[in-house]
């Protein structure tokens, strides 16, 4: 691992300066209409200064920290995915020539983001599309954005109310895959340790006025990082699971979700590993031009599984169980990973607070009752 | 430019044109395409077709394997995009893309019994398959087909049916859910011709027809004798890219439009025993 290094709070703004002159556009945490998101920074001001988010399932709320913390918030509703892999693209344009058509694919030129404050759990989310969209027919347009992102990871001061990416063994400590990784100590001086994970974050570092870290430093990052562990919001047994999924795709507990699901789909928009899309057609008025979009889809919505005659999964019931058994059991058989890293924000995000974690437990709990009947 | 920018988009259609236009039943028609350049297919594999301004939707190819001169799909009109297709006339343009999937296991089938049933338009799969063992007719073993219809005026590709049970190398049994008093042939579903069919214990068989007719035509198969690997299902799930991205033909664990949409029924029996999987 690359030595550590100590960035002083005041000398934020450098980091920004050098993303920027180097021709990144950074994105990061900023505070919109009273939750934390996803939106272009320029400078450190932009950041949710002295702001931290309470988590619970279908509850969320901002609240005051007693620090001038920047990073001091657990998770943004939104995830990366809107940026690597946008909700609306645009595929191809057809145009009407000679009783025929031609087809030109969309012209592609992303912006090169500098994702800034990408946690543990969310880069395993970005690795976790990247396996999706660079498998057989790699996916022109997410590989086109993600091919030039720089990666700023920060990692996780606390741990949120939803949080169990210590269950997933996704964080909350990033330990690779990324350009530079920030931990924000604000014990004595609110300072920043800092480390490079390529050659790019370390042509960055040498850019600004850093000090070498002590010995402090590093335990208190430690320290912070064994606290963060210790205090998951949430847990899920990942033991056999699949196989678990497999064996009980009848089982009761799922009447019982579906009688709780509004199907409403939040849980796939801010997933940041669900990537199903449908596409639609958009011919102009006068049918001179023809344009091909695709755009998210859910598995929730009763038209996914539509064929010849009508759906497939017209139950909720088989919609919940489709997703939740995707995420977490045919994933691995698909991609050799799970698809879920333990974010929780299907659980904060759920209207009606459905929770991954207890549905999981509950399956578990009584598949080992009914095996001791 | 940077790399990514060149890559090719794979969501690309290609534009081409309808040959030629045949009705089969009252909902269900046969289009001859221009194959788009360098285009070959194997038995069961699927294209995408896109009709211009309206949508794209995965049509499985049921010509002949060995023709490069045309691509032949039969489509049943049950849809936005497939009523469009349906009036495309010859001359008309259309976009391909394609082809996909994995198709039946003709190799496998070489030197061996095969055994083909079709339920209603599951038999336009099946044709390709069909086709490639007659042009090779020495390759294989006995060869047993059973199609099923729901009435006589359903049968599809009638004259070449005709002509494949007038033939002295294959066995072809036909039978249809109901008839009027002219029918002159079986009635019944299509697994009662099963008992009918000569095979041995290391045959292959290919079903393709509604998810039940599949079930029950394979558990018949190995009742008399199939192991579960070596009997050939079709699975159909809603897809709309047809490369793996797109997600919706997940059935279990299966992107059907990738490591489908034939899979072997000892894989399948399981999904099938799931409702709404």
């Amino acid at each position: 691992m690359e030595a550590a290094s100590v960035l002083e709070r005041r000398n934020f703004n450098g980091l920004l300066d050098a993303l920027t002159a180097r021709g990144y556009r950074p994105i990061g945490p900023v505070l919109e209409a009273g939750r934390i998101v996803y939106g272009p920074i320029q400078r450190d001001s932009d950041l949710p200064i002295g702001k931290t988010d309470i988590h619970d399932g279908g509850m969320y709320r901002i609240a005051d920290r007693p620090d001038d913390a920047l990073f001091g918030y657990n998770l943004p509703s939104d995830s990366w995915k809107q940026y690597l892999f946008p909700p609306h693209s645009r595929l191809w344009t057809a145009t009407k020539s000679n009783g025929s058509f031609t087809v030109a694919a969309e012209e592609i030129d992303p912006p090169r983001y500098a994702l800034l404050g990408v946690r543990a759990c969310e880069l395993a989310a970005i690795r976790v599309q990247d396996t999706v969209f660079t498998g057989a027919f790699p996916d022109r347009q997410y590989n086109a954005v993600r091919d030039d992102v720089l990666i700023v990871g920060v990692n996780c001061g606390q741990a949120g109310g939803t949080c169990f990416c210590t269950s997933m063994g996704t964080g909350p400590q990033l330990t690779d895959g990324y350009d530079l990784v920030l931990t924000e100590l604000l014990d004595g001086d609110h300072r920043f340790l800092v480390r490079s994970g390529t050659a790019t974050g370390a042509d960055i570092l040498r850019e600004l006025p850093l000090t070498p870290a002590t010995p402090a430093d590093c335990a208190e990052a430690e320290a912070l990082i064994e606290h963060v562990s210790g205090h998951m919001g949430r847990m899920l047994d990942t033991d056999g699971i699949k196989d678990l999924l497999y064996d009980n795709a009848e089982h009761e507990r799922w009447d019982d979700v579906a009688t709780r699901c509004l199907a409403c789909a939040n849980c796939t928009m801010v997933c940041p590993t669900c990537f199903c899309v449908t596409t639609e057609d958009r011919p102009t008025l006068d049918g001179a031009t023809a344009e091909r979009w695709r755009t998210w889809d859910s598995c929730f919505s009763l038209g996914f599984s539509h064929i010849h005659g009508g759906p497939i999964r017209t139950s909720v019931k088989a919609r919940y169980r489709q997703w939740m058994t995707h995420k977490l059991a045919t994933w691995i058989d698909q991609f050799g990973t799970s698809g879920c890293v333990g974010c929780g924000r299907c659980i904060t995000w759920c209207p009606v607070g459905i929770d991954i974690t207890h549905e999981v437990a509950a399956i578990r709990t009584e598949e080992a009752v009914h095996a001791h009947r | 430019m940077t790399t990514a920018q060149l890559r090719s988009e794979p969501m690309l259609t290609t534009p081409t044109r309808v040959l030629a236009r045949t009705q089969e039943t009252a909902d269900t028609f046969t289009i001859e395409v221009e194959p788009p350049p360098g285009f070959s297919f194997r038995p069961g594999e699927f294209t995408m077709l896109y009709v211009y301004g309206v949508g794209e939707v995965p049509i499985s190819i049921s010509g002949d394997p060995d023709r490069t001169d045309t691509l032949t799909l039969t489509i049943r009109a049950v849809g936005k995009v497939t009523e469009a297709v349906g009036r495309l006339q010859p001359g008309d343009p259309l976009g391909v893309r394609g082809p996909y999937g994995v198709g039946w296991p003709m190799e496998a089938a070489r030197g061996r019994d095969v055994v083909i049933v079709g339920g209603g338009i599951g038999l336009a799969p099946l044709r390709s398959a069909i086709y490639e063992i007659l042009n090779h007719r020495a390759d294989y073993g006995l060869v047993s087909i059973a199609v099923g219809f729901r009435r006589p005026e359903e049968i599809l590709y009638v004259d070449q049916v005709h002509e494949w049970r007038q033939r002295f190398d294959i066995d072809l049994e036909l039978t249809v859910d109901t008839a009027g008093d002219t029918w002159r042939g079986p009635v019944g579903v299509v697994t009662r011709l099963i008992p009918m069919l000569d095979f041995s214990d290391t045959a292959v068989a290919m079903v393709c027809g509604p998810e039940i007719m599949m079930m029950f035509t394979a558990r018949a198969l190995r009742d008399r004798g199939f192991a579960p690997d070596n009997i050939h299902v079709s699975l159909e799930r809603n897809m709309k890219c047809g490369i793996g991205l797109c997600g919706h033909c997940q059935y279990g664990q299966h992107f059907v439009c990738m490591a489908g949409p034939v899979k072997p029924f000892s894989q399948a029996e399981r999904l099938f025993g799931i409702r709404e999987l």
